[in-house]
């Protein structure tokens, strides 16, 4: 099938978000040779530089530029998205927190399927799309069939394709500011308020103790501060502990908390989510203790051991302490 | 306000290992804990509170089948006033799309100011409240975690961004919103709370009580439809040390030593 294919890339600073040439990638391995046409929106300066390094990797870019795009307001991006998109549209996006915002209402204007948070594609059979998603916090992986007959919204998980080379000729930025008139926002942005800044820095720290969910208790914190205190190390966690109000957000590890770049990473009682090791950078050592074997974080650790950490945690402290 | 919270029964991660049975038609569910989905219960939480200082009242629905009960009961015992069951075969098999329909439907039939659904369940797809908002075309704002109610008919929002960074807005009701965890601290709902609901009665409606088409829903209409499960080829993951504790953290503080864990 030949679809026409969109690509809406995510800007900041007057840079492409290093998922667009993601986005590239994944469209060819879509339909091969099918050129991709862009979606860059914002105002100003910023809107401008991030069209034209759109080119470098999109033979078109459109270019929609308004006041009030300055920041990505989903409620006017979808209405514009669903103007100027044409029926049957194959649209990608990165899976990020605008995405969640955008897409899924953006399918259902459109009349077009929704497929979020691909990890993979393996091919295309007339118009079923085969590709693979996870459930259960990536406990467990699923094959999904997407028909693209009337079109599809597809979000793409960061860091599952591989980037796109910059194309050998640099694309046209086509200026579609005129589309933008008229769409009356029934959520106006105020303002962004930056995460708090805790009593400790972990994106500092060269090692720390996480914890989370199998820390099962906020009593039972000090089995983890322990821990630290004898390795010098810093105690930071996994969402489901800052949910439960057992630690500050500013010990958050995760793309909702902070990146971290340690030397050594001790993930106890962490299940390993996608979005929790979102957060970990740099390629530390990293140790699991969990209860499950089965745990995806054992995929990413160098060393595990399968126990309570509960139980075992203070049997390392009093063998870190004995080292010293 | 009367607020509308759509909830969903799932299986509980934190009390189950997930597995896939052998032939990968499904996830190994004879001996599964269910629960209500985790994002869904704060979605109750922030509505009870809103209502207990805006008044109004809250009512919880789930599309599923007589299994489901258990989470709307459980959620009711939390101060729910009204539960609503959407059960129909012809509901069967639905994609997030199809879900969304048959809430529409159900919010439709009622007069609400405020529909709000968990940011994402067990499938991990955040989908429902988006194409929900979008089929009643009313303004959406997903994974939020502060909610203040404003003169106007208009609510002070926050969404979770990355680096759990806060974006701030103004929203128009009706909306949706999707909740994401931590924006409260659920209550507990004990044994008596439970019991008090037992015998309330809720409402089942089907696909012609709501005035729905049924080629819109179902497994049909699905444009979206999950082939297998299956767990990744493992890679080579990590070496699992095998031993006593004592043993195993003697070999810790080792291996510790030799990467800079322990200055």
């Amino acid at each position: 099938m030949a679809a026409q294919l969109f690509a809406f890339i995510p800007h900041a600073n007057s840079r492409i978000d290093d998922t667009a040439p993601e986005l590239a990638a994944a469209a060819e391995r879509l339909f091969p040779g099918v050129p991709v046409t862009a979606l860059v929106t914002g105002a100003a300066e910023g809107l401008e530089a991030a069209a034209a390094e759109a080119t470098r990797f999109f033979p078109e870019v459109w270019k929609f530029a308004h006041a009030d795009l300055a920041y990505p307001n989903a409620e006017i991006l979808r209405p514009l998205l669903a103007r100027v998109l044409p029926r049957g549209a194959v649209v990608l996006f990165t899976h990020n927190t605008l995405a969640m915002d955008l897409a899924p209402g953006l399918a259902v204007k459109l009349d077009a399927a929704y497929l979020p948070d691909v990890v993979a594609f393996e091919g295309l059979e007339g118009t079923q799309l085969r590709a693979v998603r996870q459930e259960f916090n990536g406990q467990v992986s699923t094959h999904v069939a997407c028909d693209l007959a009337g079109g599809a919204v597809v979000t793409l998980r960061s860091g599952c394709f591989p980037a796109a080379g910059e194309l050998s000729a640099a694309g046209r930025v086509v200026d579609r500011s005129g589309d933008v008139q008229g769409i009356a926002a029934r959520r106006r942005f105020l303002e962004v308020v930056a995460a708090e800044v805790g009593d400790v820095d972990i994106t500092k720290e060269e090692v720390l103790v996480s914890v989370g969910r199998g820390i099962g208790d906020k009593e039972n914190l000090p089995v983890a501060e322990e821990l630290a205190e004898a390795l010098g190390a810093v105690v930071s966690c996994s969402r489901p502990v800052v949910d439960a109000k057992w630690l500050d957000k500013s010990r958050q590890v995760g793309t909702s908390g902070k990146t971290v770049k340690p030397k050594v990473y001790l993930a106890l009682g962490i299940s390993g989510s996608f979005q929790h090791l979102g957060g970990i950078k740099g390629n530390p050592f990293i140790v699991a203790v969990n209860k499950n074997p089965k745990a995806p974080i054992f995929q990413v650790a160098q060393v595990g051991v399968v126990a309570d950490l509960l139980e075992f945690a203070p049997v390392l402290t009093e063998a870190v302490r004995k080292a010293r | 306000m009367n607020i509308l919270v759509c909830v969903k029964r799932v299986p509980d991660t934190a009390e189950n290992e997930i597995e896939v049975r052998p032939d990968g038609t499904d996830i190994r569910r004879e001996d599964l804990v269910y629960s209500v989905n985790e994002w869904d219960n704060y979605a109750v939480e922030e509505a009870i509170q809103i209502a207990e200082r805006t008044g109004g009242s809250v009512t919880v629905a789930t599309v599923g089948d007589a299994d489901a009960e258990e989470v709307v009961r459980r959620e009711m015992a939390m101060g729910a006033q009204q539960g609503l069951m959407l059960t129909d075969a012809a509901f069967e098999g639905s994609d997030g799309r199809g879900i969304a329909e048959i809430l529409k439907a159900a919010v439709a039939r009622g007069a609400y100011d405020l529909v709000l659904c968990g940011a994402q369940a067990d499938d991990g797809a955040g989908q429902v409240g988006g194409m929900l908002a979008a089929l009643l075309d009313w303004p959406y704002a997903s994974l939020v975690n502060h909610i203040e109610v404003l003169e106007g008919k208009k609510l002070r929002i926050g969404r979770e961004i990355e680096g759990g960074n806060q974006e701030r807005s103004e929203i128009d009701l009706p909306c949706v919103l999707s909740i994401q965890t931590g924006i409260n601290e659920p209550r507990y709902v004990g044994i008596r709370g439970i019991r008090k609901v037992a015998s309330v009665e809720i409402p089942v409606l089907g696909a012609a009580d709501l005035g729905l088409d049924p080629s819109r829903v179902g497994r049909a209409a699905c444009r979206v439809r999950k082939l297998d499960y299956f767990v990744p080829p493992a890679g080579a993951g990590a070496e699992i040390l095998q031993g006593s504790p004592e043993e195993i953290a003697a070999r810790l503080v080792d291996l510790l030593k030799a990467k800079g864990g322990l200055k």
